[in-house]
């Protein structure tokens, strides 16, 4: 997979949970141009093992000089976020993916509604700056704990003015689902990014008030979840990894010096799909792709999420 | 290294040939002695020094002759050229991808100046000339797609991305193997495919849309696909049947090696950047059985393919008519000596 050497230009904290990060080229050309929505993998080596977070690229798409990503500090998560926070120091070079998008922007749609939850609100920035070059009809619903925690908030209310609508929780605002989702003109899509009762909540009531599939749009990162250590087996390459509570079965298999194939690394897009040969114990399936049928034949596995219990999990690989 | 473009045409007195060496660099697409549908998709990296896949888009000694035929299909058939309002992003990503890969691959023969927004493009073998602002539409004469899509070789596809799949929603297609952008245009992968025999059954289309849904920026990926044609004859078209479909009836004994071309077409697929857009390139090599001759790996090799081929294949290609006398005409370059796999000509 082709990546980017960057470095860091500039480090910002916005709210006491959220760290703005400022990306250059290393040797200081451009960066490729991306669509709203995009994401970008930044890599990161914690003493010597490599991780590998999504997070939403937030500037303007036209803007090439720089990428801008916003990452909060997840105290329970794997580390990524926490030495995100504490290691990472401006001068530093990181590598990345190029820009992805799984979470664009419908472009025939006739209005547009953002529905974001706290750093949800990233991949929306980006999108902003989409809609409004193309004069497209958007409305942007943003909730968040309290006025301190309400990151890019200032900056969103100058860029979208009347299209903003902020939520607070400390303040007893709440967005209404229901009354929002249910007086919208034909052609509309929803869009919706932030904590996963939030991202349901949204689903459910469109889904309920009838609004076709290909007009629902969410993004959901899944950090893939600390578990248990299990084992698993190679079966071309004909060895045994131990995968430790804190790794993937994707990071171990890369440690392990086999090559695999991988694309989000957040349970999204499938690249990863391995065939399972052999099983003893339940797989646990931490990603969007597989159906629910897939997932309960347990034939195949996405190893950048998910994970097995059990002391037998043969991979086709 | 500077290029002669030949003087010559794709339709009438057909004067359209080949150069030993671009003989020599022809795209053969059959590494094996079979042949059938498979997700023969990989990335598109450089290759090496000569090949069509040396760079991005490839450049040869038909360039300008062919802008030329292209032109004419334009100017007979508007349609050829299509683009629904949506795909304005992908248009001007088009262009950028496009010209910056000519203008580093070439530098002799075409260049890109960029200040800020405003760039000045020369292409040297068509003569043109013209500053523009990126993005801005009124500053060209044409749409953006169309001013550089007429500049190249081959034929052009705009992917839009929804729905988890791709949607055929510009394109400007000139030079195909029988099919209609009219037609096309609008439709998904599944809708286009769905004429494709066997290729459904086999799993491929569902397998090469997934990957394609993947495609990311930067990392490009190419497949050859082919068929067989009367005369080198760019517009194959079903608009324009009537001029080239009688064709195949003057096919014979002695004339088949000079008339039946082998058409292959190097397809790319690149993600553009700003419309998260895909584009498909086509770009259609023709070479007749005589030249393919010259090398007798590769007549031993056709033979081998055209003999066993599928008949829903022949019957889909279009070949019904021609293709027992081509099997024939083959035959006598073929000793039966076993051939490692690959497509190289020697
Ligand atoms: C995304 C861009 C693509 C477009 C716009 C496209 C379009 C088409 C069209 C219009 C046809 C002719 C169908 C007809 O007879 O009317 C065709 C044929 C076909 N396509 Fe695609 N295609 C694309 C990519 C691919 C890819 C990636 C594969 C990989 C497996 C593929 C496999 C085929 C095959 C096997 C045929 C039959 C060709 C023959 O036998 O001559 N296509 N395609
Ligand atoms: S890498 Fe995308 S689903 Fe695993």
């Amino acid at each position: 997979m082709s990546m980017i050497n960057v470095k860091v230009a500039a480090i910002e904290q916005v709210t006491p949970l959220v760290k703005h990060f400022t990306f250059v080229k290393e040797d200081g050309s451009s960066l490729p141009a991306f669509s709203g929505g995009s994401h970008v993998v930044v890599s990161i080596d914690i003493g010597g093992r490599v991780h590998r977070n999504p997070y939403s690229l937030m500037g303007s798409p036209m803007e090439n000089e720089a990428y801008h990503i916003s990452v909060r500090r997840q105290e329970n998560s794997r580390g990524g976020s926490v030495f995100m926070h504490e290691n990472v120091t401006v001068g530093m070079p990181l590598k990345i993916t190029y820009p992805m998008n799984l979470f664009s922007l419908a472009k025939k749609g006739r209005k547009h509604i953002l529905i974001a939850g706290g750093i949800g609100i990233t991949p929306f920035m980006s999108q902003i700056a989409d809609l409004k070059r193309m004069g497209a009809n958007y409305e942007l619903h943003y909730a968040f704990r309290s006025p301190e925690h309400g990151a890019f908030a200032a900056q969103l209310k100058e860029s979208c003015g009347d299209h903003l609508h902020c939520y607070i929780d400390s303040n007893a605002t709440r967005l209404d689902l229901e009354a929002l989702l249910s007086d919208q003109p034909l052609g509309t899509h929803v869009y919706v990014c932030g904590p996963s009762p939030m991202v349901v909540a949204t689903l459910e009531t469109a889904r309920n008030l009838g609004w076709p599939e290909n007009h629902i749009h969410s993004e959901q990162f899944l950090s893939p979840p600390i578990g248990e250590p299990f084992k698993i087996q190679l079966a071309r390459s004909n060895i045994e990894i131990q995968v430790s509570a804190e790794m993937s079965m994707l990071e171990a298999i890369e440690a392990a010096g086999v090559e695999a194939d991988f694309l989000c690394r957040g349970g999204v897009c499938g690249r990863c799909e391995l065939d399972v040969l052999e099983t003893d114990g339940a797989l646990l399936h931490n990603d969007h792709f597989l159906t629910d049928s897939e997932k309960a034949s347990c034939k195949k596995i996405m190893p950048c999420v998910s994970r097995a219990k059990g002391e037998r999990l043969m991979l086709d690989l | 290294m500077a290029l002669n473009f030949k003087k010559e045409t794709f339709r009438e007195d057909y004067t359209y040939s080949n150069s030993d060496a671009a003989i020599k660099r022809f795209p053969f697409p059959f590494p094996e002695d079979q042949y059938m549908y498979s997700v023969n998709i990989e990335p598109h990296t450089k290759g090496k020094q000569g090949t069509v896949c040396e760079f991005t888009f490839d450049i040869d000694e038909h360039y300008v002759a062919e802008c030329l035929d292209k032109k004419i299909t334009l100017e007979q058939d508007p349609g050829r050229y299509k683009a629904l309002p949506h795909m304005m992003d992908a248009q001007w990503d088009f262009v950028e991808l496009t010209m910056e890969a000519l203008a580093q691959d070439y530098p002799e023969h075409f260049s890109l100046k960029k200040q800020g927004l405003i760039w000045t493009w020369e292409n040297k073998p068509l003569g043109i000339k013209d500053t523009f602002t990126f993005g801005d539409t009124s500053t060209l004469a044409t749409e953006p797609f169309d001013y550089i899509g007429r500049q190249l070789q081959g034929d052009f596809v705009l992917l839009d991305h929804r729905d988890e799949t791709l949607y055929a929603d510009a394109g400007i297609v000139t030079s195909q193997a029988d099919w209609s952008l009219a037609f096309n245009v609008g439709m998904s992968w599944r809708e286009w495919h769905g004429p494709v025999p066997r290729a459904t059954e086999l799993g491929v289309m569902d397998r090469a849309l997934k990957y394609l849904l993947n495609l990311q920026i930067g990392s490009p990926v190419r497949r050859l696909n082919w068929t067989m044609t009367v005369n080198p004859r760019l517009d194959t078209s079903p608009e324009n049947y009537p001029h080239w479909g009688g064709e195949r009836n003057t096919v014979n004994a002695e004339n088949i090696g000079d008339l039946i071309h082998l058409r292959v077409e190097l397809q790319t697929l690149f993600r553009l950047p700003r419309s998260n857009a895909i584009v498909f390139s086509i770009r259609c090599y023709l070479i007749s059985l005589k030249d393919i001759a010259t090398y007798p790996r590769w007549a031993k090799r056709l033979h081998r393919v055209q003999k066993t081929m599928h008949p829903d294949l022949i019957e889909y290609k279009g070949m019904t008519k021609f293709h027992p006398m081509m099997v024939d005409w083959l035959a006598k370059f073929d000793d039966g000596e076993t051939l490692a796999i690959g497509t190289q000509p020697e």
